[in-house]
């Protein structure tokens, strides 16, 4: 894949205050006799319009540390505050209620509800922050055409093609303005040309002051973050600028 | 508050759109919970098609009448303890008003002494068999449940008189007169010609057993003369004041009875007290029973259908793994996953619910087309009731299910293929 331009000559954003702490997560799973330890004590620091790319092998605790990153899952020992809160200690609901208001996820296979039209998708997350109809349906419209999808509001996922799909997918992160939008893998299902076009979109979703990390096992993906995070054995093994 | 609202609406769209998706599906399930939802309704409009019949079969026998006779009419194994008993006599009846009159505050109203036989009436060339015919003095009209559907019953004088004058039940005298009046027509009873004077309007049968129209009344002086009195049949009807206060009328009843006969205190009554509510006393708990057991087997085939509703939770909840793991991600908490899938077990039930109630009470239209006699009743407390159990059989059968896609670990779900 080639970026669609020169990677040092993109602008590097000033970074605003810290959105997320970490210090010594460690993440241990037991399975039968075995213990498998996914993370080993990792610490880092995400500020606000910081572009990250976290990379590693498999079983390198990549995953894992997007999940903790995402409040899918909570470290099993260790210190998580996402805008000064302690995610560490939260529950099933309040974990889901921070994800709402927070975190805008961008999949690799982009988890669209089958059946609802594009409009539709955006809006989930709105309808759990319980936002009304109307301004639900204005803010998911804006949403949409903001990634260029303001003609294809009411085509359901199977009328449309990957590219678009991931374009509603990332429309749905934004809808809510979270602090952080987390992707993970969003160019492995597909083609390079359309991964080029999502990786621009991306850019220029940074370039309007949002956050974003981005889980990938590609470095040609990484190489459009402003700063890689190499994760290996469930430890940071580097951290630092892109260039 | 906002916020479940929108869950809400949002869970019925979804929900309906699932069912939509799997039309097949969701038929078959419902299929499942609308038998059940049949089954339990017809056997609730027959336990109260039956109770509703029972009911009016107790007012055309009197119910605020207590019945003064030699046996009880329950079954008794101790027959020879009644065998001896003395039958009743008029005089008795004469006596008993005399001592109500005396009473202060009597529960008690009227006292007449009826007997009756079975027998064949004749008019012209037709003849009716097993008539039941009844003789009772002229005071018997304030007993009288039934109206009169032409002409009148006899006075005091024609009564007092053994005036050859009857009275005819409505089959008796569409019988014997068909297509015209029965009034001062002549019928032959033991060989004697009687006059008719009155015809009793429609009661129907006792319990769909025997006819009540299938009677006849004379005057009691005119029976006697030509049926005798031997007869077990003998019967001192008594008017109660008020029939919520039948257990105490009964008591005084008793003791007025006793002193008629003189009897002494500590010997056991010769004579038994039939009727009022002890007929219905005897047969609520068969009725009960039949009620209990008629439901218990029904509600065993919604109880199936509340198998099916789990199963395709169950099979929901696993194919859209993923989906609740992205809803998750979201942000749905426990509670919007746990009201999607319930609502959507609950519509499948209600769905089903609506159609078993619609086809139970076109069931019930072609059967009371087809035998009008069929003691069937279709209520609003029914549809209430059985959109109320449709409901609860959803919430119950998808609770299980529901519970466990809530707690689903969105790590797990996301991951889920």
């Amino acid at each position: 894949m080639t970026p669609s331009a020169p990677v040092e000559s993109r602008p590097v954003r000033p970074v605003g205050p810290l959105v997320i702490s970490i210090e010594g997560v460690t993440k241990l799973y037991v399975m039968g006799e075995e213990t498998i330890h996914a993370l080993r004590g990792v610490s880092l620091e995400i500020r606000r319009n910081e572009y990250l790319a976290i990379m590693g092998p498999s079983g390198s605790g990549k995953s894992t540390l997007m999940n903790m990153l995402g409040c899918l899952d909570t470290p099993s020992s260790g210190k998580y505050e996402f805008s000064g809160q302690d995610v560490a200690s939260m529950v099933d609901d309040e974990l889901a209620d921070i994800r709402n208001r927070e975190i805008g996820f961008v999949f690799q296979t982009f988890n669209l509800l089958p059946r609802s039209d594009a409009l539709r998708n955006v809006e989930l997350p709105l309808i759990y922050a319980g936002v009304p109809r109307h301004e639900r349906h204005e803010r998911a419209r804006a949403a949409l055409e903001s990634v260029g999808l303001g003609n294809r509001i009411h085509h359901k996922p199977n009328e449309l093609s990957g590219g678009q799909r991931q374009r509603v997918a990332i429309a749905r992160a934004l809808v809510n303005r979270p602090s952080i939008i987390l992707a993970d893998e969003p160019t492995g299902n597909l083609d390079s040309k359309t991964g080029v076009e999502i990786m621009d979109l991306f850019e220029e979703l940074y370039e309007k002051g949002n956050t974003l990390i981005v889980v990938t096992h590609e470095e040609s993906i990484a190489r459009h973050a402003r700063r890689i995070i190499r994760l290996h054995d469930g430890l940071v093994e580097s951290d630092g600028s892109a260039f | 508050m906002g916020r479940l609202l929108y869950e809400l609406t949002e869970s019925v769209r979804i929900a309906m759109a699932q069912v939509r998706a799997n039309k097949m599906r969701s038929a078959l399930t419902a299929l499942g919970v609308i038998i059940g939802i049949v089954a339990v309704t017809l056997m609730g409009t027959a336990i109260r098609g039956i109770d509703i019949g029972f009911n009016n079969s107790l007012a055309m026998l009197g119910d605020d009448i207590i019945h003064v006779q030699k046996w009880p009419w329950a079954n008794v194994d101790d027959w020879w303890n009644y065998m001896d008993r003395q039958r009743l006599k008029p005089e008795e009846a004469i006596a008993l008003n005399r001592i109500i009159e005396a009473t202060p505050n009597s529960l008690l109203e009227l006292a007449v002494f009826t007997d009756a036989r079975g027998t064949t009436v004749k008019a012209g060339g037709v003849s009716v068999n097993g008539v039941y015919c009844s003789g009772a003095t002229a005071d018997f009209g304030r007993l009288l449940v039934a109206d009169f559907q032409e002409g009148r019953l006899y006075n005091e004088t024609e009564s007092d008189g053994s005036r050859q004058v009857c009275v005819l039940g409505l089959d008796v005298a569409q019988a014997l007169f068909p297509g015209r009046s029965a009034i001062d027509g002549t019928v032959i009873v033991q060989g004697q010609p009687f006059k008719v004077i009155g015809v009793l309007a429609k009661q129907g049968s006792f319990l769909g057993l025997f006819s009540m129209d299938n009677q006849m009344l004379l005057p009691l002086g005119a029976f006697r003369k030509y049926f005798g009195l031997r007869d077990d049949n003998a019967d001192i009807q008594v008017k109660v004041r008020d029939k919520t206060r039948l257990d105490e009328a009964r008591e005084e009843l008793t003791g007025d009875m006793r002193r008629v006969r003189g009897q002494a205190p500590g010997e056991r009554d010769n004579f038994s007290l039939n009727g009022g509510d002890g007929f219905k006393k005897q047969l609520d708990p068969i009725k009960q029973g039949i009620a209990f057991a008629g439901l218990f087997v029904t509600g065993l085939s919604l109880f199936v259908g509340a198998i099916g509703i789990m199963n395709i939770t169950f099979v929901s909840v696993r194919e859209r793994t993923k989906e609740i793991g992205t809803r998750k991600a979201l942000g749905a908490r426990r509670r919007t996953i746990l009201l999607q899938f319930l609502i959507e077990a609950v519509s499948i039930c209600f769905a089903g619910g609506v159609v078993g109630l619609a086809v139970t009470y076109g069931l019930c239209l072609a059967v009371k087309t087809a035998m009008p006699n069929f003691p069937l009743e279709f209520s609003v407390g029914l549809v209430a009731t059985s959109m109320f159990v449709a409901i609860a059989t959803g919430i119950i059968s998808g609770f299980v299910p529901a519970l466990g896609a809530s707690r689903l670990d969105p790590v797990v779900a996301l991951r889920y293929e």
